[in-house]
């Protein structure tokens, strides 16, 4: 598919924000009918980059062509009239308009007295035909799913016209399955002779989908491969500019049990959160729990973590059954934790690093003696943590809001796990970060069930589930699935309990 | 002659701008817990009331003085259990406190309308007080206007030095993340509001028992509402609210000067601490010092902990 003519060439592009350089003279092109991977860590200048493409920002310097016309800079209309179509990471639709209310808004003047849906319906049909993109365009979006959601972006910018096709992080909020499904779609797409780039930082992702990748790093371009002639190491190690070995799981024997929950329900707002959900957690292994965002995690974290009262059923901490929780109490008994929104529940963004570093443990003697703060002891700790954790930008006295995700995720990790508990609850640990964050939260949370923590790892990323979980089970709607080893997970069978259907897969196995 | 009216003068702005410290020192531990009480007008005329009519009847300043701070307290607690405990809206509540308060306030003092009470002692620190111009505005002062600025100094360690000043801190700034920290956001934002009440009751004290020796229904006219902005003002931080109640007690005393000087309407000059509220206010809010508010996060945000 590499053959084909260049639809897109951008040249030498340059953009500053101050002191810092976003791109660096860039050159990057496209062909007809590929598919092409745009790798990067965050911060490497990706989505700036196609902010250019699509005229939301000027650059500096460089030319952006456009079938061998060049572009105007900085004029969207210029870009979608020239056959660009954007669908961006967060949708732009209206929920409560319908499929084919949202496709055909802003493409009929305003002064028009009636729209021409019979048309518009036509052509909207056509096309959904051709790509298989199929919604029902008189559904109302709001009652849509996010994969359906994404498809009417992407038949938004077809509506108009568009031959080439940028997707900025378009898996970020879909399932396993809807995203293999996407990429179906986009390979067809690509095939009927469109043209496509998608900003992606998951690799295997990138590996499975496209043709050609561009790794961008700091603003340039470091390498480009295809994508048949590279493996997940080189582009790790391009991406990163490091070389990084991904942590490795061995097997070890659990230890004793240390939380159970045997049919517990979690009642939230009047509104029964969790039903009847049993597990059991031992010491030195890691529980697993994945699931689609939404289905009930941040009530399992909760539960776990002292926040909610547990209902019916038997919830038992360190062999006790937890009548009356709190936070206080849980992390006195040496749960450490990961909370699933570090800005809202993990850290004060307004203090310094250290302060958030010691809060938690602000009543105990070595941090405050008499009602004193002992700030030496605090600044001290901090230091620590931002020493074996590689916490980086910012010393004991920054504001932790100064922090990137990244590495605020390591410091809230690190203040955890620099007093070793017993047991480690990491939420999502790793939404958002780039890969070099993400293998250095893995390697410590391995490292910490190693040590002999039990780990209860709530996540909706398969690979992390895959790599870093002894036992896994899904949550779906507020329950539990029974758990399965993971030697016996595979990201079908995982697929299939996310929606639910443990049953037939037990019956199958 | 000229020394000594800058003596008169100094010694005056003092005086004046010893309540709106008393009162925004308080708010200010207040509104760095996350929580919003307006009803500091109201707290305050309850101070005023409760410390003359305690002093009048027990010929005890002191007395009266802890009266007022508990009647404040008093109030602060009305406040807390209607907005922490049951969920009201802070700023309704806030806005009631006051109307509450300026009626309350009336009702009970409607007794005492008119009454002479000794004015609280000037205390004279040893020989200090005998220095030359600095002495007598310095150090002979009475004692509550050295509890005013001893006062500031306190929340300022408490809040950077102490325990509980971090955690109340926290729970200012997110208490979210304070609670799922074990943080006792409840309690701390309780004992917060009660200390507000109480400071609040002070400054209301020192109005009737020594600025102006006499009870007078709305006699705290509108400096309630002058500390609330006071706070804004100090961007949250002690040592600048007491600098913006000096600067406020000076404009208080200077329009009082001016109106001797110009001839016009005692009402305009009347207006001027006011006008200087809101002009500070704006320049603040507007200006290049824009972004750099200090605001606490969840100021006047309601937190109902799951457990």
């Amino acid at each position: 598919m590499t053959g084909g003519e260049v639809v897109l060439r951008l040249e030498k592009i340059t953009k500053r924000f101050g002191d810092l350089v976003a791109n660096d003279e860039v050159t990057l092109e496209l062909r007809r009918g590929e598919l092409l991977a745009l790798l990067g860590e965050n911060g490497a200048g990706k989505t700036t980059l196609m902010n250019i493409l699509f005229g939301h920002y000027t650059a500096d310097s460089g030319q952006v062509s456009v079938f061998g016309r060049p572009l105007p800079p900085g004029q969207p209309r210029a870009a979608i009239e020239a056959g660009i179509g954007m669908v961006h990471q967060h949708f732009a639709l209206a929920n409560n308009l319908s499929v084919l209310e949202n496709v055909i808004a802003g493409t009929e003047s305003i002064l028009r007295p009636r729209s021409d849906r019979a048309h518009a319906r036509a052509k909207l049909a056509g096309i959904a035909e051709r790509f298989g993109l199929t919604v029902d365009p008189d559904a109302r979006v709001g009652e849509l799913s996010v994969g359906e959601r994404q498809r009417v972006e992407i038949l938004k910018a077809l509506y108009r016209d568009a031959r080439i096709l940028i997707l900025d992080e378009p898996t970020a909020v879909l399932t396993h399955q809807e995203a293999e499904r996407l990429y179906r779609t986009l390979r067809g797409m690509a095939a009927k002779g469109l043209s496509l780039i998608f900003i992606s930082h998951k690799l295997h992702e990138v590996l499975a989908a496209a043709d050609r990748v561009t790794v961008l790093r700091g603003g340039k371009v470091v390498a480009e491969r295809p994508a048949a002639g590279t493996s997940r190491d080189e582009l790790a190690e391009l991406m990163i500019g490091r070389r990084v070995a991904r942590p490795v799981r061995d097997q070890r024997a659990p230890g004793p049990v240390v939380m159970t929950a045997d049919g517990v329900d979690v009642v939230g707002g009047g509104v029964k959160r969790l039903s009847g959900i049993s597990f059991t957690l031992r010491a030195g292994e890691t529980l697993g729990i994945i699931g689609v965002a939404g289905n009930g995690q941040a009530f399992l974290g909760e539960l776990v973590s002292g926040l909610a009262r547990p209902g019916a059923g038997r919830f038992e901490l360190l062999g006790e059954a937890v009548t009356a929780p709190g936070p206080r109490r849980f992390v006195a008994a040496g749960v450490g934790r990961v909370p699933e929104d570090r800005n809202a529940n993990g850290a004060v963004a307004e203090m310094t690093v250290w302060e958030n570093a010691v809060l938690e443990r602000i009543r105990e003697r070595r941090f405050s003696v008499a009602g004193l703060v002992k700030r030496a002891a605090g600044r001290a700790f901090a230091r620590t943590v931002v020493e074996r954790f590689d916490v980086r930008g910012g010393g004991p006295d920054t504001p932790i809001r100064l922090l990137s995700g990244g590495n605020m995720q390591k410091l809230i990790l690190g203040r955890s796990l620099e007093t070793a508990p017993r047991i480690l609850i990491a939420a999502q640990p790793t939404r958002g970060l780039d890969e070099g964050a993400v293998v250095a939260i893995h390697a410590e949370i391995l490292a910490a069930r190693r040590a002999g923590t039990a780990v209860l790892l709530i996540s909706e990323d398969l690979d992390e589930i895959l790599e870093l979980a002894d036992r896994v089970q899904a949550i779906v709607k507020g329950r539990l699935s029974p758990d399965i080893p993971i030697e016996e997970a595979d990201p079908r069978r995982l697929g299939l309990m996310m929606a639910g259907l443990w049953n037939e897969t037990t019956d199958a196995a | 002659m000229i020394a000594e009216s800058i003596v008169n003068i100094s010694a005056a702005v003092i005086s004046a701008s010893t309540p709106l410290l008393f009162v925004a020192a308080g708010e200010l531990v207040v509104e760095r817990s996350g929580v919003l009480n307006l009803g500091v007008e109201g707290m305050m005329l309850m101070g005023a009331v409760a410390g003359f009519a305690v002093t009048l009847t027990t010929g005890s300043p002191i007395l009266g003085i802890v009266a007022a701070a508990a009647a404040g307290a008093v109030m602060a607690l009305a406040f807390a259990v209607l907005t922490l405990t049951l969920m009201a809206n802070q700023v309704a509540t806030g806005l009631a406190l006051t109307i509450f308060g300026i009626g309350l306030s009336a009702l009970l003092g409607s007794g005492f309308v008119g009454q002479p009470v000794p004015a609280l002692p000037k205390l004279h620190l040893a020989g200090l007080s005998e220095l030359p111009v600095i002495g007598p505005v310095l150090f002979g002062q009475d004692a509550l206007v050295y509890l005013s600025v001893i006062l500031t100094g306190g929340v300022a360690w408490f809040l950077k030095r102490t325990r509980p000043g971090m955690m109340l801190r926290a729970i200012g700034e997110s208490a979210a993340s304070a609670h799922s920290l074990g943080l006792p956001v409840i309690r701390v934002r309780y004992l917060a509001t009660l200390f507000g009440g109480a400071a609040a009751g002070l400054g209301g004290a020192f109005l009737s028992l020594s600025y102006t020796p006499m009870w007078m229904e709305g006699m705290t006219s509108g400096r309630g509402w002058i500390a609330l902005a006071l706070v804004v003002f100090g961007s949250w931080r002690p040592w600048r609210v007491l600098a913006g109640a000096y600067l406020f007690g000076g404009v208080t005393i200077l329009q009082l000067h001016a109106q001797g000087a110009f001839h016009l309407p005692a009402q305009v000059f009347s207006m001027a601490p006011y006008l200087a509220t809101i002009a500070v206010l704006t320049i603040i809010s507007a200006g290049p010092w824009r972004g750099r508010f200090n605001a606490p996060a969840d100021l006047g945000k309601p937190f109902r902990p799951s457990v």
